[in-house]
């Protein structure tokens, strides 16, 4: 609870008791001074309520009506108190240099309330300057940035490539093809077997005939290597005799007798 | 379309590779899939990367006119803010909008926009600065929502005992506000300047 202020006079009239709004029940201390944001503020509060002329502040009310709320303060033990505990330190400076007789030669003195005057004005643009802000449309609140999804694709940087890369690549995959050979074999042996059955035929019309004849030089060594791998398979599996009546003499060639 | 007209004249006085580089409908199209896809605004040089700088600065603004109109009836709006140009959702579909937030979009407090105030109407500013005029000290939570908002940044130190740093405002702080420039900020109120000049 405020202890009731002396009566204070507001251009002359006295203010017999603080306005409605202005009582503070003590418990609501704490939320009374997040209200204000800090001595400026509340003094600003105190004559814009009073409607006093910024420029004529009445300094013994202003200071009263100051005082009783730091001392509210002060019982709550607040920390926050020291910022106003030092306004009132001014407002009491300020009151007390006005009381004091101006000597005639410094006549021309500014008034104390001046500064006050000034920080009071300054502040108070300041404050509507920061409502005017808070009422612009902002983003996130009012304005909303409008982002359509795109999936990103990072764009590839493609590798060069040397003649010299090309060669090795090319020399590898030779080389790899290679390996591979059995897999001709494969298909050869297809094709062995087919000559395998050329020679069986030609043995069997011609009875019996020399090594050398088998081959054509001019079918290429592929196909004489096919005639010699079908000659040699037809001798393992039995199917032909080979024989030779002496060193480096003709060998020949004759099915086998059946059994 | 004076754009159109503009840019054929152009591309008769030769620059074969800029005339058939594309039409005006396509470059349209560019602008447009670029800027609805940005998070952040795009600026003029931003643009010119999409087409490889073989346009000029001057075209590119009367595309982005065009393609402003080419909105005008949506409901999405070409704005041009401080670090370039974005599209916005129109003000009329923001409540709409604001449902789909989980959380009720918070104010900042007074403090905040008190010492945001100051920043941007005398800055660059230390908070010695801010102290002065509020009367009270400046809380390290205030300074820390505005860093981390992005709406402020220290721009250097005065050159004074302590070497206090000064602050100033962003880019991003009047693209959040809409803002082109801080000259578009609302003005100061003159009224007690002014009054307080007279008297005294």
């Amino acid at each position: 609870m405020l202890t009731s202020p002396s009566p204070a006079r507001i251009h002359g009239e006295p203010l017999a008791a603080l306005p409605h709004d202005l009582y503070i029940p003590p418990d609501a201390l704490e939320v009374y001074l997040e209200a204000f944001e800090g001595p400026l503020d509340l003094l600003l509060y105190l004559i814009r309520k009073h409607n006093l002329d910024i420029l004529d502040i009445p300094m013994a009310a202003l200071t009263q009506q100051y005082m009783d709320y730091v001392e509210q303060m002060r019982a709550g033990n607040l920390e926050l108190a020291s910022d106003y505990l030092l306004m009132s330190a001014m407002l009491i400076e300020i009151k007390s240099r006005m009381l004091l007789p101006k000597p005639a030669e410094i006549e021309q003195e500014d008034d104390p309330r001046a500064e006050l005057v000034r920080r009071l004005l300054e502040y108070e643009a300041m404050k509507l300057a920061a409502q005017k802000l808070d009422a612009l449309p902002q983003v996130g609140r009012e304005l909303i940035v409008a982002q359509a999804y795109y999936q990103h694709i990072p764009q590839q940087n493609l590798p060069g490539v040397s003649m010299e890369d090309l060669m090795t690549a090319w020399q590898g995959l030779l080389q790899r093809a290679s390996h591979f050979t059995h897999h001709r074999i494969t298909r050869e042996q297809l094709s062995v077997r087919e000559h395998m059955t050329l020679i069986l035929r030609r043995l069997n019309l011609e009875g019996m005939l020399e090594f050398s004849a088998l081959f054509d030089l001019t079918e290429g060594v592929q196909k004489m290597v096919t005639y010699f791998l079908a000659l040699l398979e037809l001798a393992r599996e039995g199917l032909v005799k080979m024989t030779q009546s002496a060193g480096f003499a003709p060998i020949h060639i004759q099915a086998a007798e059946l059994m | 379309m004076a754009v159109t007209e503009d840019f054929e004249r152009n591309s008769q006085h030769g620059n074969a590779e800029r005339s058939v580089l594309h039409s005006i409908q396509e470059m349209k199209n560019v602008l447009e899939a670029a800027l609805l896809t940005s998070p952040e605004p795009l600026s003029l040089d931003d643009l010119l990367k999409l087409f490889e700088a073989r346009m000029e600065r001057a075209t590119l603004r009367m595309l982005l006119d065009e393609l402003k109109t080419d909105w005008s009836e949506r409901t999405l709006e070409l704005v041009q803010v401080a670090s370039g140009w974005r599209f916005q959702a129109r003000a009329a579909y923001a409540p709409f909008l604001a449902r789909l937030q989980p959380e009720r979009q918070q104010r900042y407090s007074r403090a905040v926009m008190e010492t945001l105030a100051i920043i941007a109407y005398k800055q660059p500013a230390t908070r010695g600065d801010i102290e002065e005029i509020r009367g009270v000290a400046v809380n390290q939570n205030v300074m820390r929502t505005l860093l981390e908002r992005g709406w402020i940044d220290v721009v250097g130190q005065r050159e004074v005992p302590g070497r206090p740093s000064l602050y100033g405002t962003t880019r991003t702080f009047l693209d959040d506000l809409n803002l082109r420039s801080l000259q578009e900020l609302p003005p100061l109120q003159e009224l007690a300047q002014q009054e307080m000049e007279l008297k005294i």
